[in-house]
Formats: structure tokens, sequence, C-alpha cells
């Protein structure tokens, strides 16, 4: 792993919802291409965590550093720095009310000024790189889960981010279609994008990620190459969430 | 399982068999019911003061056309003013600020709880709180006022309930692309609001319809009559309700299409679900 300056530095995030403590002073950075998953059980606080990144949700304290510029300061220009920050979400989250093509188009043209022409080059550009060229007229409500993902894949690529934030991409889609988005997801991590993805695909962990966090509780609780933790993991706590996701017994 | 079986067998009569028998006797009532109004009712005499065909047609010649717009008019320009008032006090209703959101909600309680009268009563006499205050465009701002109050009231709801509506992930997801709060209320928040909106929105429009003929209250010349105005004159005049039935007739040549209407597009908001 490469020692320079850090795409994601976040130093000492607290965050409550009223008395609930959901992060506890956590520490956290990610490296330029670095390819980070992280994993841990239900209430953990790893959407939290991701949606901080962001600032989607607001720490009470800590300071959250994205390409040296931090959010958390109150002068930061919030949605200019969103741009640099694409968003996968678990349930999607597409505009139903446009194309696959528009709900690319709509920030390139309403955020980034882009003249239409341009912005329906860089749609359909990125709507390829997901292997949905085919399907850029179509809405949302006529595609499959998978593609659904795919467009919104397509949808965070097209602002050309620096990093890519993923909540769960493949815990709404029917088991069948969770292989297109981690194909997807596995081909953009090759062509080195920078990856915070949170997931319950150890599979996908194991082969695809430079690094796993291990959260429970509102802490990391342990990190490392994921031959090490998914393995040979240290702390108890680990190794029973471990035990659990990968053998699954009725319960 | 044996027990109920057994229980099954005992039953005098099916289900089928009672539901059959109840509908009969429905039928039956109707039918007497029928019976009765045809012998004991006056016809002719029923013909002559509700449908008297020389009058229907003296109705229709003689100023159904101007009331009928008249009624358009005063509901289109309440419908407008409403739509806008109520637009505002929705976001009042959502707004982190709390004053805004409590005099948004007292006014909206307020006027949904008052008879649309009342309101149309109390603004014809509003000169006497205001000496010298001409609401513009005698009558149209007055009745447009008194109108557009009544429905923003609703409408405030309405268009709350239809932002309300769309999924807090669509703004998220608007957010994380660096859209402002307002390109996210205008680009993705409202045109899915609005969609929701559409049948309910229709439905008030229909109120408002029935709610203008209470523009007597304010005190009309001829030439502004509405649809009831003009048919209730008529009927005076003439002692036959004849043309007060065109009158209302002429409602339901507006109100009938646009409750169709929103029949369907409920149906194809359900089925689209
Ligand atoms: N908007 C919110 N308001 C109040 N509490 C919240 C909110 N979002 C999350 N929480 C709470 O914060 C804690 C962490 O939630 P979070 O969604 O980050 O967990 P998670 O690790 O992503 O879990 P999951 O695997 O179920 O998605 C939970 O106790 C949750 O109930
Ligand atoms: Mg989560």
């Amino acid at each position: 792993m490469t020692q320079t300056d850090p795409l994601v530095e976040i130093r000492g995030l607290n965050k409550y919802f009223g008395s609930n403590h959901v992060l506890r002073d956590i520490d956290f950075s990610v490296a330029r291409g670095e390819v980070v998953c992280v994993i841990g059980p239900s209430g953990s606080g790893k959407s939290t965590l991701l949606r901080c990144v962001n600032l989607l949700e607001t720490p009470q304290s800590g300071t959250v550093k994205v390409n040296e510029q931090e959010l958390t300061d109150p002068d930061c220009d919030i949605d200019a720095a969103r741009r640099q920050i694409g968003m996968v979400f678990q349930q999607f989250n597409l505009f139903p009310h446009h194309s696959a093509l528009d709900n690319c188009t709509l920030a390139l043209t309403t955020v980034l000024k882009k003249k239409r022409d341009e912005a329906e080059r860089i749609a359909r550009e990125n709507l390829e790189r997901v292997g949905l060229a085919e399907k850029v007229d179509a809405y949302p409500a006529r595609l499959s889960g998978g593609q659904q993902q795919r467009v919104a894949i397509a949808r965070a690529l097209s602002m050309d981010p620096a990093l890519m934030l993923f909540d769960e991409p493949t815990s709404a889609l029917d088991p069948e279609l969770v292989g297109e988005v981690l194909t997807v997801m596995r081909r953009l991590a090759d062509e080195g994008m920078t990856m915070i993805v949170v997931t319950h695909e150890i599979a996908f962990a194991r082969e695809v990620a430079d690094r796993v966090v291990f959260m429970d509780g509102g802490g990391i609780v342990e990190q490392g190459k994921p031959s090490t933790l998914l393995s040979e993991p240290r702390e108890p706590r680990t190794r029973d969430f471990l035990k659990r996701v990968l053998e699954p017994v009725a319960d | 399982m044996t027990n109920r079986g057994a229980g099954v067998g005992q039953r005098k009569t099916s289900p089928r068999i009672r539901a059959r028998r109840i509908r009969a006797v429905q039928y039956a009532v109707l039918v007497v019911a029928f019976i009765a109004a045809a012998l004991l009712a006056d016809w002719p005499q029923i013909g002559r003061t509700f449908f008297d065909p020389g009058l229907i047609r003296d109705t229709v010649a003689h100023g159904l056309w101007l009331a009928l717009w008249n009624t358009l008019v005063y509901t289109a320009g309440g419908f407008v003013l409403g739509l806008v008032a109520g637009t505002l006090l929705a976001m009042m209703r959502l707004s982190e600020v709390g004053p805004y959101r409590w005099l948004a909600t007292i006014y909206i309680e307020f006027f949904r709880g008052l008879p649309a009268l009342v309101v149309f009563m109390a603004f014809s006499l509003l000169p006497l709180a205001f000496p010298g205050l001409a609401m513009p465009l005698p009558p149209y701002g007055t009745v447009w006022a008194a109108l557009g109050i009544v429905g923003s009231a609703y409408m405030a709801e309405t268009i709350r309930a239809g932002i309300q509506a769309v999924p807090k992930g669509q703004i998220e997801a608007a957010r994380s692309l660096g859209m402002s709060a307002g390109q996210a209320m205008w680009k993705i928040t409202l045109p899915q609001a609005f969609r929701i909106m559409i049948p309910p929105l229709t439905n008030e429009l229909i109120m408002l319809i029935k709610d203008s003929s209470l523009v007597f209250i304010v005190g009309l010349s001829a030439a502004n009559f509405d649809l009831t105005k003009f048919g209730r004159a008529a009927a005076n005049s003439n002692v036959n309700i004849t043309p007060l039935v065109v009158a209302g007739l002429g409602y339901l040549v507006i109100t009938l299409p646009l409750s169709i209407i929103v029949r369907r597009m409920e149906a194809a908001a359900s089925k689209g679900r």
C-alpha cells in the first residue's frame, strides 16, 4: 500500500442519533486507488460511517477530509465537495421520472452546467461502461434490479468522481442478479477507482478488497488485508461474526 | 378436525344459499319502492315543474352560457390563487423554522374548519374593517380571494402530503450528486410529488367549482351571475324549478368529466404500483 497522502481522512468522528452513540471516535483513512470493504453486524454503524464521508449525515464532532478538502469545515461548499464523491445506495434510488440516460445527464446539466449533447455523450459512455448501452431510453420501472443498480453506478460515474461509496449495493437484489453488479464493481476496482464498499458479500471482499474493515458497536474493531482478516481474525468478535455469515444456519 | 366437519354438516343452509336469499330480499325492496313512487307521485306535475321543455329552451338561450362561463372564471382564479398560496403554506408546514410551521398549521386548520359560506360573508363585509378598501376587479377580486383562501387550506395539505410521499432516498441521491437543496426540490421532489397530487388536486378543483356558487353573497349584477344565481333568479321569476335543474346540469357538464379523469388516474396509479 502506498504511503502518499490519503484520499479520505477521518479523525475523531462521533455521531449520535439522539442519545444513541452510533459512531465512537472513529479514525479512518483510505489511500488513493484503494478498495476498502466494510463489514460488520446490522446496526454497527457501517452505513452511518459511509454517509458521514459525503456528509449525508452530519457528525457531532471530528473531521472528514476528502481530496484535501475538509467537508466538516463550516465554510466548505458541501454541494461542490459532493460532486467528486459518487454514492450507490442499497435501494438504487434512481429517479423514476427520468430515463436511464437522463438519470445520468441530470446532474451533469444542472450541477456541472454541461451542454446537453456533451452530457449525453458522457452518460452514454458510462452506461456502456456498465453494459447497458442498449437500455439508455428505458425508464427505471422497466429495468431489473440488477440493471437499475448498474444505471445507478453509471449515474455516479458520470460525475467523474474521485471516490465511490457503495452501501450494500447487492443486498436488495435477487440472488441471480448479484453477479452482474459485482462484475461491474470488480472492473471499476481494476481500473484503479478508490472505493469504500459496505457489503455482506464476503467472497467479493476477499477477492477485490485491498483492506477489510470490521465494525461493531460503532467502532472499528479490526482491519487488515482480506487474506488475514477473513481467514485468521485476531478479535473474538470478528471471529463470531465471520462464523455467522460464512456458515449460515437456521436460527 | 372431525368436530368441525360435523358442525358443517349440521348447518341448515349453506353460506351461498343464504347470500342468494339476502340478495333476493334487496331486489324485492327496490321493486316495491319503485312501484310506490310510480303510483303515489303526481308525475305530470313533477314534469312541469322540473322539466318544462319550453323553459329549458328559454334558459339555455338566455344567459346559461354566460353563467357557465362566469362560474368557470370564478373557479379558475380561485384555484390558481389557492394553488400558489397552498404551495407556500405546504413549504411553511415543512419548514425547519417552528413559527412558520405553527402559522401554516393554524391557517390550514382554521380555514378547513370554517364553512366556505362564512368566509364569503366575511369577505363581503371586509370594507367594514378596512374603510376605503377596494378589492381589485370587482367582483372578481373578492370572489377569487375568498375561493383562494378556502382552496389553499385544502390544497396545502395535499401538496404537503405529495412532497412527503416522495421517498427520502430520492433527495439523498440528488444531494449526493452535488445538487443543492433547491435543485433537488425542483428537479426531483416536486415533479414526482405533482404526479401524486393530481388526483386529489382535481377533487379540490371540483369542490371549488361547487363552492363558487357562494358568490351570490358578494352581491352581483346580472352580467356577473354564476350558474346557481342565474338558475335561482330564473326559477323565481318563472315560478318553476326547471331553470335550476338546467343550471345544475351545467355543473355536471364540468364536474363529471373531471371525476371520470380522476377515477382513471387513480386506477392507473394503483395498477402501476
Ligand atoms: N436516521 C436515523 N435516525 C435514528 N437512528 C438511526 C438513523 N440511522 C441509523 N440509526 C441508528 O444508528 C445505528 C447504526 O445504524 P447503521 O444504519 O449505520 O447500521 P449498519 O451497520 O449500516 O446496519 P445494517 O447492516 O442493518 O445496514 C443503529 O442503531 C440505527 O438504529
Ligand atoms: Mg446499513
